[in-house]
C-alpha cells in the first residue's frame, strides 16, 4: 500500500507538470485553452521523430523542442488569442477547441494511428529503479519528472515575483488596462507568458512520451487529467498545482485497487468530490476556480 | 430627440411567407420517402439529427452562453438508456423516446452542479462528466465494455418499414424541438433568454431569472441531444460506446452552429444543412475532412464570429423566423449625439435574435 | 514649442461623444487645471492623452512627436505617466512591487523606490504591505508615485482628492506642490474648484465635452469658471451650439 501511495504521488508530480501551463496561461490571460493536450502531444511527437528519424536522444531533443514551443507560444497568443479573446470568453474556448481538433488529426495523418513512445529511446532510465527502505521500488524516470514538476513550479514562482518581467505578467493578468498606462506592454508580456506556457507543455508531453505511450488523439486525455489537477489544486498558489496533481494520482491508485477499470474513473469522480465541496462549502460565485495568485498568499 | 417614435414590429412580410415556406418544407419531407432511395432516406435522417444537434448546442451556447464540450454526455446516454429499455423488454421506438426522457431528467441534477461553473470551466467541466459516463456505461456488462452491442429488438421489424419510420420519428422530433426552441424564444422566456445572452449581470440585475433560464436551456438541450443519440442508435443499430461518447459530435455541433451563426435560430439550420452537404462531398476523405472542419471552426470563430446566417443578417437586415421584436429607429432619432449615422447603426438598434 | 499640444480631439464611447473636439496646450513647467462637471468629458480626455482611449479623430502632439494611434505603454516611454482615478493599484502586490511596476516603460531618470518613500514618507513602512490593505492616502500616494517612477515629463492627475478625507488630501497636495515646484508638468482633474485654482497656473473648464472656458488661473474670476461649470458662460465661450 505504501508503495502504490508513494507511486501515486511520483505520478502527480508529472500531472502537475501538465496542469501548471494550463492554470498558468488561464490566471494571466483568462483563457482556458482546450488545445493544451493536443500541444503537450505535439511536443512528444517532434521528440519522437527527432529520435526515431535523426537520432536525437529525447533529452537532447528537448533542446529544439523546447524553444519551438516557446515560439509557437507566442504565436498562439498574438495570432489566434488574443484576436478571439476580443470576441468574448466563448470565442477563444470555441477557437482553441478548432485547434485542438486540427492539430490531432494532423498528427494522425502524420504518424497515423499507433501509439508510440519515447521510452526506447531513453535507455535504461525507463526501467531503471532505486530501491528505497521498505521494499519500495521507485523509478528514476518517475523521480526525475516530480524533481523537474517541483523545480519548475519553483522556478516559475521565483519568475513572476522576483523580475520585472515576471512583476509585469502579474500585473497584465491584475489589469491589462492600468498595466498599459504605468508603462507594461501587455501584449509582449502575454505573448511571453504563453511561450513560458508552451515550454511547461513541452516538458510535459516529453515526460508523457517518456513514461508511457501516446497516439494522435492522446490530447484530450492529457487536457482533462490538466484541468483536474489544476482545479482540485485550487485558488492557492503554484504549489496548489502540485498537491492537485498528487491528489488526483492517489484517487487514480485507489479507483484502480478497486477495480481493474477504475483508475480514470478515481480521478475524474475525486475531480467532481473536490469540485462538488468547493462549490458549496465557499459559498461565493467562484469566478475562476484556476485563477491563483502568484504572490505569497495572504 | 424628434417627434418621430420608433415603431415596434412582430415580424416582418420575409418572415410570415417564410412560415408558410416552413409548413410545405414539412410536408414534402413528410411524404419525400415515398420518391427516395434507400439511401437516401438514411442520409435525409443522418441530416434531421444534425440539425437537432445544432439547434441543441445553439440553444445552450448561442442562447444560453454555455459552451460546452462535453454534449456527447447526452448523446451517448440517449443511446445507451434506449439500449438498457429496450433490452428490459420495452417497445424498441418507445424506448427511444423515453430514453430522451430519462436524459433529460438526469441532466437536472447535472445542472444543478455544473451550471455554478463560468465558460471555459464549464466547457471543459462537462468534458469530465462525458468522460465519466462513457466509462461508467462500459462497467455495465451488457455493454460489454468497448465491444458494444445493439439495438436487437429493431430487427424484428423489416429493413423498409424501419428505415421509414424512423426517417419520420427524426423528422417529427426536429420538427417538434425546433417548434419547441422557437416557442421559447418567441415567448416571455424568449425576452430573458435575450437579455441573458447581451447581458448576463445586467440582466440578473434587473430580475431576470438567470439561473432558472439556463437551467432551461441547459435540460431542453440534453433532451434534445438524448433524442438525437437515440434516433442515431435507431439508424445504426449496433452501440459502441466509443463511437457515441466521442468529443467528435460536439466538434460537429460546434462546427455546425460556427458556420450557421451562433445565436442565430436559423443559422444552427443552415449550419446543419451545411455540414452535411460537406460531409457528403468529403467525408470519405477522412482525416482531412477532419482538419478542415477544425480549420473551418478556428477561422469562423476568428474571423467571422456571427457566422454566415449572423452576417448576413446584420449587412441585409434578414430576418426570416421572427422570434422577438423589432424596433425601427427613424432615421434623425439617433441623431443627437451628432455624428451622421450610418445606415448600419439604424439596422443595429434592431433586436438580434 | 508646446509640451503637449492637442488639436480638435474627438473620443467616442461607442455612439456617445464624451469629448467633441478639444483644443489646448500647455508649456514645460506648466500645471493645468481641468475643471468640470461629472460627465464633461475630463476624464475621457486625460485618458485619451494618455493612450487608455484612442481618439476617433483630431491629435496629440508631445514633445513634437504626433501620439496618434501609439497605444498607452509607448506613451509612457514618451513620458506621460497617468494616475487613473479611482487609483486602479494591483492590489494583489506589494507596494514596492507597484512602483518597480512603474519602471517597466524603462526611462532614464532619478526617481527610485526610495526616493518616492521619502516623497510620501507615511507609505516607508507600508513597503512590503499589499496594496489592497494600504488606506485611501497611501493607496494615492502608490498610485503618484508608480507614475513618478517612469520619471514623466508630463504627469496626469485623475481626481487624486477623491474617497480621500481633507486631512489626507491636503497632505497629497503638499507633496504634489513639492513636485510642481521642482518644475514637473502637470494636468490635473480636480472637482474642489479652489484647490484646483490655487495650484494650477493654467484653467480649463469643460462642459459636454468642450472647452467653455480656458485662462490663467490667477486672472480668471471664480465667478466664470462656476459660471463656465454650469454652463451659463457658453454664450461667451462662443461657438457652443445648444
Amino acid at each position: 500500500m505504501s508503495n502504490q501511495i508513494v507511486q501515486g504521488i511520483l505520478l502527480g508530480g508529472y500531472y502537475a507538470l501538465i496542469a501548471c501551463g494550463l492554470s498558468f496561461m488561464f490566471s494571466v490571460m483568462r483563457i482556458i485553452n482546450l488545445a493544451h493536450g493536443s500541444l503537450a502531444v505535439l511536443s512528444a511527437f517532434a521528440l519522437w521523430l527527432l529520435a526515431s528519424r535523426f537520432h536525437i536522444p529525447p533529452f537532447l531533443g528537448l533542446l529544439i523542442v523546447l524553444p519551438l514551443m516557446a515560439v509557437i507560444g507566442g504565436a498562439l497568443q498574438r495570432f489566434l488569442l488574443e484576436r478571439s479573446a476580443r470576441g468574448g470568453a466563448l470565442l477563444p474556448i470555441l477557437t482553441t477547441f478548432g485547434l485542438a481538433i486540427v492539430i490531432d488529426n494532423v498528427l494522425f495523418e502524420q504518424f497515423g494511428a499507433n501509439t508510440r513512445s519515447l521510452a526506447p529511446f531513453i535507455g535504461s532510465l525507463s526501467y531503471d529503479s532505486w530501491e528505497w527502505p521498505g521494499s519500495i521500488y521507485v523509478g528514476k524516470l518517475a523521480v526525475i519528472i516530480f524533481i523537474t514538476a517541483v523545480v519548475l513550479l519553483g522556478g516559475l514562482q521565483l519568475f513572476l515575483t522576483r523580475t520585472g518581467l515576471g512583476r509585469s505578467i502579474r500585473a497584465t493578468s491584475e489589469d491589462p488596462d492600468t498595466a498599459g498606462l504605468v508603462g507594461v506592454d501587455a501584449q509582449r508580456a502575454n505573448a511571453v507568458a504563453a511561450a513560458i506556457a508552451m515550454v511547461t507543455v513541452g516538458l510535459a508531453g516529453a515526460f508523457l512520451g517518456m513514461r508511457a505511450t501516446f497516439d494522435p488523439y492522446a490530447g484530450a486525455t492529457q487536457l482533462l487529467f490538466a484541468f483536474e489537477a489544476a482545479v482540485i489544486g485550487g485558488a492557492g498558489s503554484l504549489w496548489g498545482t502540485l498537491v492537485g496533481g498528487i491528489v488526483l494520482a492517489l484517487a487514480q491508485t485507489l479507483g484502480a485497487k478497486i477495480h481493474p477499470q477504475g483508475f480514470l474513473i478515481g480521478g475524474h469522480v475525486a475531480f467532481l468530490i473536490v469540485l462538488f465541496i468547493r462549490l458549496y462549502t465557499s459559498g461565493l460565485g467562484l469566478r475562476g476556480l484556476l485563477r491563483f495568485s502568484t504572490g505569497k498568499v495572504s | 430627440m424628434s417627434a418621430a417614435s420608433p415603431v415596434i414590429e412582430r415580424g416582418t412580410a420575409a418572415s410570415r411567407i417564410a412560415g408558410f415556406g416552413v409548413a410545405i418544407i414539412i410536408l414534402l419531407l413528410a411524404v419525400a420517402p415515398q420518391f427516395l432511395s434507400a439511401g437516401a432516406v438514411d442520409r435525409m435522417t443522418a441530416l434531421f439529427i444534425y440539425v437537432i444537434l445544432a439547434a441543441m448546442w445553439n440553444a445552450l451556447a448561442g442562447f444560453g452562453g454555455l459552451v460546452s464540450v462535453g454534449q456527447q454526455v447526452f448523446f451517448g446516454l440517449g443511446a445507451y438508456f434506449a439500449i438498457r429499455l429496450a433490452n428490459a423488454g420495452l417497445n424498441p421506438f418507445v424506448s427511444l423516446f423515453a430514453s430522451a426522457v430519462i436524459v433529460g431528467a438526469v441532466s437536472w441534477p447535472i445542472s444543478l452542479f455544473m451550471l455554478r461553473l463560468k465558460n471555459g470551466e464549464f466547457a471543459i467541466g462537462m468534458w469530465v462528466i462525458a468522460a465519466l459516463t462513457h466509462l461508467l456505461v462500459n462497467l455495465d456488462r451488457l455493454i460489454q465494455g468497448e465491444t458494444g452491442t445493439s439495438l436487437i429488438s429493431l430487427n424484428v421489424y423489416d429493413a423498409s418499414t424501419r428505415r421509414v419510420a424512423i426517417y419520420w420519428l427524426a423528422l417529427a422530433s426536429m420538427t417538434a424541438l425546433l417548434a419547441i426552441l422557437f416557442g421559447l424564444l418567441r415567448g416571455s422566456t424568449g425576452a430573458a433568454i435575450r437579455a441573458i445572452r447581451d447581458n448576463e449581470d445586467a440582466a440578473a440585475s434587473i430580475g431576470v431569472r438567470v439561473t432558472g433560464t439556463k437551467r432551461l436551456l441547459f435540460v431542453l438541450a440534453a433532451f434534445g441531444i438524448g433524442v438525437a443519440g437515440a434516433l442515431w442508435l435507431a439508424t445504426s443499430i449496433t452501440f459502441q460506446p466509443k463511437t457515441y461518447f466521442s468529443v467528435q459530435w460536439t466538434a460537429y455541433m460546434i462546427f455546425m452552429v460556427l458556420v450557421g451563426g451562433i445565436g442565430t435560430f436559423e443559422g444552427a439550420i443552415l449550419g446543419a444543412l451545411l455540414f452535411f452537404i460537406i460531409e457528403t462531398w468529403f467525408g470519405g476523405t477522412g482525416v482531412w475532412y477532419l482538419i478542415g472542419l477544425g480549420a473551418t471552426a478556428l477561422i469562423f470563430s476568428l474571423l467571422l464570429p456571427r457566422g454566415l446566417w449572423g452576417t448576413l443578417e446584420e449587412r441585409f437586415g434578414w430576418r426570416l423566423l421572427s422570434v422577438g421584436y423589432r424596433v425601427r429607429l427613424p432615421v434623425n432619432a439617433s441623431d443627437t449625439t451628432g455624428g451622421t449615422p450610418s445606415p448600419a447603426q439604424v439596422t443595429t438598434s434592431r433586436e438580434k435574435a | 514649442m508646446s509640451l503637449l499640444s492637442v488639436e480638435d480631439l474627438v473620443v467616442r464611447h461607442g455612439l456617445l461623444q464624451a469629448v467633441r473636439g478639444v483644443t489646448f496646450g500647455i508649456e514645460r513647467g506648466e500645471t493645468l487645471a481641468l475643471v468640470g462637471a461629472n460627465g464633461a468629458g475630463k476624464t475621457t480626455l486625460l485618458r485619451a492623452i494618455a493612450g487608455a482611449h484612442q481618439a476617433a479623430s483630431g491629435r496629440v502632439g508631445f514633445d513634437g512627436a504626433d501620439l496618434s494611434g501609439m497605444p498607452s505603454h509607448e506613451r509612457v516611454r514618451k513620458g506621460i505617466a497617468l494616475v487613473p482615478e479611482g487609483r486602479r493599484l494591483f492590489v494583489q502586490m506589494t507596494v514596492e512591487e507597484n512602483l518597480l511596476l512603474g519602471r517597466a516603460g524603462g526611462r532614464p531618470g532619478d526617481w527610485s523606490v526610495d526616493k518616492v518613500l521619502d516623497t510620501f514618507p507615511n507609505l516607508k513602512p507600508r513597503r512590503h504591505a499589499k496594496a489592497g490593505h494600504l488606506s485611501g492616502g497611501e493607496q494615492q500616494a502608490t498610485a503618484i508615485g508608480r507614475a513618478l517612477m517612469s520619471n514623466p515629463d508630463l504627469l496626469l492627475l485623475d481626481e487624486v482628492s477623491l474617497g480621500l478625507s481633507p486631512l489626507v488630501v491636503d497632505r497629497v497636495y503638499a507633496s504634489l506642490q513639492g513636485l510642481i515646484s521642482s518644475g514637473t508638468t502637470i494636468i490635473l482633474v480636480e472637482q474642489d474648484l479652489n484647490r484646483a485654482l490655487s495650484v494650477s497656473n493654467k484653467v480649463i473648464c469643460m462642459l459636454e465635452g468642450r472647452i467653455v472656458l480656458a485662462g490663467d488661473s490667477k486672472s480668471v474670476s471664480r465667478d466664470e469658471v462656476t459660471k463656465a461649470y454650469f454652463g451659463l458662460h457658453r454664450k461667451a465661450a462662443g461657438g457652443v451650439p445648444a
